[in-house]
């Protein structure tokens, strides 16, 4: 719960700003510095010095740690929300990430004097490529969007190469919004194809659009009902035989470490969320990284450089002349990178496998718990996460939303609500496997306890939250007249 | 397993609670010649203090920023991170929270990114800022689109200074939508005026100019304004915020459009990631912007609360028809900014501008005097500036790496023109002595 004193803090770090207070320790130039400054054109250099606050260190280092106080984290909350994998990050991968041959290492330095940094992303390449049954991995996307990108520009160039003019992707109506999004700007026509009352793919509408315009079909495995499409095999080959090629969204892999592979379900191509399946931390948006791996054919086309190995040494290698090019300016989110490393060789192969047994287990017991209070999505049993539905609550005039907002007053950050799109009024819950069946007792009791007031005193719900240090915004006053920036009052 | 807190007794509980007898009862719907029947092969398991020892052993065969002088530039610099950044970050508050949905509950994040988008907007003279692109290479490829969304045209002009390594990003943004690149080269460091007026036409949508530039050379961004607007086209301009408490901001000078890499702003080295991409424009613009948005508005008591806003432009709801692909984007790093910005605050920034130009003139002064080598640009320049070797500046570096000093970057891989060039960067942590000492041992390697 947040600090009892929190609604009263209401200030932001320009409003403590004091002329001539400071929070920074630099040296006395030891060189000139008048002629330097004289070098640099006077029609080049700022005229009026940027308004930055004046304030002093223990002003920034409070003010910070209050406003952390005004958040709900993984580290204080139980933090149920569907899709984003939000488990327990370790803290030895915090330590790890900050050795000084890591943190301290800029991306320019010679080969010869970075091979432990090369060293460790080519085995974490290695160990992805084997866990997802894949043939090879690029580390280099900055996150699932971009992982999406890259594979799909790689899809591209695959036909490309082989003469193949192919101009549309079919995507399930229950995606990511990334995958659509991903996927237009690979250059692509989007194509919706339609699930079915179950959530999974309707068969008979992917065979109507299955043509030889068609590039890919791309799909979230678990689908994002929580459901392991029980079809997927079926769907690769039917795919295959037409020269379609299938890309799996990693986003739910926390589901199926170790039990099964992408590679091995027919897909060519994968991406991975280091930041929801092996532990890198969410940061409150990012940063996150999204690894992307294909089968062989598709190998040619890897974003450059890639780390290759050369007897002893590692080394980048740019002569890929297939290759789709760069996404980012340097090799890939190399902070991220190591704490996936780290988190792995922590778990080993039957760690792993524990994590998903243990993921599913927890989402199946919510199911079951709150089955009877709530409608179920789709039939059991899920994977890792569930999909309820609060369409029986908003007869009783509470809706998903107001189902959130109350849960915030119980102590619980929210689940995932209205998504995936075709669920009406849904509610996803992704407990991860690092919680304790303590944890989801209280949380099952907390949502017994809500649907049980939707029927008795609905008017207690649409209040909340009133715990929080905010009530609920005024969202349409935020989008009509933008406020995007603090300015001096006056 | 310390991260497993189900005890066998707890799985039993649970599983007589759903009704099945095993876990492998709820997996019956993968396909059973898909099932993985061999563990996977991966390295065996360690305990933490295996790891620990496992992992220091790999870092200690990079050449990190501590135990080496590090002049290398070219994108990321070796800047002073003051200590709270890093203990701040830490709160799991902050650190182990997601993307601020349920704004309630994280008007802690929402607030950092407002007064974050509020800091970028005035370092860098723009009217508004989002929350981060992934690094700055990405931020500028996101910035071509968006140009080519708000004025339909198709030619995206590349000033001849840009960082080769951004032009590939930019490269492979494009090939999607199938924008055309025209390169304008710059022979003397900057970009040719001259070419500047043949090719940005009534096709160009944006020009770029990045400033100062990869070779370190400060550009005439206000004249490539006037240039870039009297064809119709956006300026986009690629600018270090670091610099930017000495050198005028990009908005002053006619910028439509900027981006940058804000690694210098208080995020490590880390061998290249997760950086910061920096991304403001002017207000007209913010409907086609890509990435978060944060606002103020007043909660149900009229108090003043923060949310994300226009959410409208954005994949989760316009999906095939946002104005990117962007979800995840690197908040943390934002964070880390935000306190750098605050700490260093008004005067800090100038300083760090005015004590890292210093270094670099006198670099450039105690290099160039060494013989045979000199500056390969008769340019103003800021905190970088290239040099010419009389060897070869692969074998030069080499030697130097042995005193563990990164000399800086050997141009032959970046520009084929340069390949007796080496970039060098001095930031406000470079001391005279080790300046001194780049240049003794400079003048012994190329002796």
């Amino acid at each position: 719960m947040p600090y009892d004193n929190q609604r009263a803090y209401d200030r932001l770090i320009f409003e403590m700003s004091s002329p001539g207070r400071l929070a920074f320790s630099l040296p006395e130039s030891d060189v000139p510095v008048d002629p330097a400054l004289a070098a640099v054109p006077e029609k080049y250099r700022r005229r009026d010095p940027a308004a930055l606050p004046e304030v002093s260190e223990l002003d920034v280092v409070r003010h910070y740690a209050r406003l952390s106080q005004m958040n709900y984290g993984v580290d204080t909350h139980f933090y149920p929300l569907g899709s984003c994998t939000m488990k327990y990050n370790p803290k030895i991968n915090e330590d790890m990430a900050r050795l000084g041959g890591f943190g301290r290492l800029h991306p320019l330095a010679p080969e010869a004097l970075s091979q432990g940094a090369l060293a460790l992303m080519h085995e974490l390449a290695r160990m992805l490529a084997e866990i997802a049954g894949m043939d090879a991995v690029s580390l280099q996307p900055a996150a699932g969007a971009q992982g999406e990108l890259a594979g799909v520009l790689m899809i591209r160039a695959y036909h490309e190469a082989r003469g193949e003019k192919r101009s549309k992707v079919l995507i399930p109506d229950s995606a990511h919004g990334t995958n659509p999004a991903s996927t237009a700007l690979a250059g692509y026509e989007v194509i919706e194809v339609k699930s079915d009352a179950e959530g999974q793919v309707d068969l008979g509408d992917l065979e109507r659009h299955l043509g030889p315009d068609v590039a890919a079909f791309m799909i979230t495995v678990p689908n994002t009902l929580g459901n392991f499409e029980p079809r997927v095999m079926e769907i690769g080959e039917a795919c295959h035989a037409r020269g379609v090629q299938v890309y799996m969204d990693g986003a739910n892999l926390n589901a199926i470490l170790g039990l099964t592979r992408p590679g091995d379900l027919g897909f060519d191509v994968c991406h991975f969320n280091l930041h929801k399946t092996f532990t890198t931390p969410h940061g409150g948006g990012g940063p996150g990284a999204g690894p992307v791996g294909v089968k062989a054919h598709l190998e040619p086309f890897l974003p450059v450089p890639v780390v290759a190995k050369r007897d002893d040494t590692y080394t980048l290698d740019w002569k890929r002349p297939r290759s789709i090019g760069k996404l980012q300016a340097f090799w890939g989110n190399f902070g991220m990178h190591v704490r996936a490393y780290t988190y792995i060789r922590t778990m080993g192969a039957d760690g792993l496998r524990a994590v998903s047994e243990n993921a599913v287990l927890n989402a199946n017991y919510i199911m079951k718990r709150l089955e009877g209070h709530y409608d179920v999505a789709a039939p059991g049993p899920c994977m890792h996460e569930c999909v309820l539905s609060a369409r029986r609550q908003k007869k009783q005039g509470v809706n998903a939303m107001d189902i959130a907002k109350r849960l915030l007053d119980l102590g619980f950050y929210a689940p995932s609500t209205y998504f995936p799109l075709i669920v009406e009024e849904a509610l996803m819950i992704e407990p991860t496997e690092t919680e304790s069946k303590e944890t989801l007792d209280a949380f099952c009791e907390a949502m017994i306890q809500i649907a049980k007031e939707a029927e008795a005193n609905p008017r207690a719900i649409h209040d909340a939250p009133v715990t929080t240090p905010v009530r609920r915004l005024d969202q349409t006053k935020a989008a009509r007249e933008p406020d995007l920036r603090w300015r001096p009052r006056g | 397993m310390r991260y497993l807190p189900n005890t066998a007794q707890n799985q039993r509980a649970m599983l007589d609670a759903i009704g099945v007898r095993g876990v492998k009862d709820l997996l019956t719907k993968i396909p059973a010649k898909a099932r993985l029947s061999r563990p996977l092969a991966l390295l065996p398991a360690l305990a933490e203090a295996d790891l620990i020892r496992h992992m220091r052993g790999l870092a200690g065969k990079n050449a990190d920023a501590d135990g080496w002088t590090c002049f290398l530039g070219a994108g990321a610099y070796d800047h002073y991170v003051p200590s709270p950044i890093n203990h701040l970050i830490l709160r799991g508050e902050f650190f182990t929270a997601y993307t601020p949905y349920q704004p309630e509950a994280s008007q802690g994040t929402l607030r950092t990114i407002y007064e974050y988008q509020t800091m970028i907007a005035e370092l860098t003279g723009m009217d508004v800022a989002n929350a981060s692109i992934y690094d700055g290479a990405s931020s500028l490829a996101t910035a071509a689109l968006m140009a080519h969304s708000i004025n339909g045209r198709r030619e995206i002009a590349l000033a001849g200074g840009l960082n080769p390594l951004y032009r590939r990003v930019v490269e492979t943004y494009v090939d999607g939508p199938g924008l055309k690149l025209r390169d304008l080269p710059a022979p003397e460091g900057v970009v040719d005026l001259d070419a500047v007026r043949r090719v940005v036409g009534a096709k160009t949508a944006a020009l770029v100019i990045q400033s100062p530039n990869f070779y370190g050379c400060l550009e005439d961004v206000a004249a490539t304004a006037e240039l870039a607007h009297a064809a119709g086209a956006l300026l986009v301009v690629v600018s270090d915020p670091v610099n930017l408490g000495v050198l005028e901001a990009p908005g002053r000078q006619g910028a439509d459009i900027v981006v940058g890499e804000g690694q210098g702003l208080g995020v490590p080295l880390g061998f290249g990631g997760p950086y910061l991409g920096v991304f403001a424009a002017k207000n007209e613009f913010v409907r086609r912007m890509p990435g978060r948005l944060v606002g103020a508005t007043v909660d149900l008591d009229g108090n003043r609360g923060f949310a994300l806003t226009l959410q409208t432009r954005e994949q989760h709801i316009r999906r095939a028809k946002a104005t990117s692909n962007i979800c995840t984007n690197v908040a943390l790093c934002a964070l880390m900014a935000t306190i750098y910005m605050s700490t260093l605050g008004k005067r800090g920034l100038v300083q760090v501008g005015e004590l890292s130009t210093a270094k670099a003139h006198y670099a450039a002064e105690r290099l160039s005097a060494v013989p045979g080598v000199s500056l390969r640009f008769a340019q103003p320049f800021f905190k970088e500036f290239t040099l010419r070797l009389p060897k070869s500046p692969e074998r030069v570096a080499a030697k130097l790496a042995k005193q563990s000093i990164l000399a800086g970057l050997p141009l032959k891989t970046f520009d084929r023109k340069l390949g007796d060039c080496l970039l060098v960067a001095v930031t406000e942590k470079r001391t005279k002595d080790e300046i001194d000492a780049f240049a003794d041992a400079l003048a012994k390697a190329v002796a």
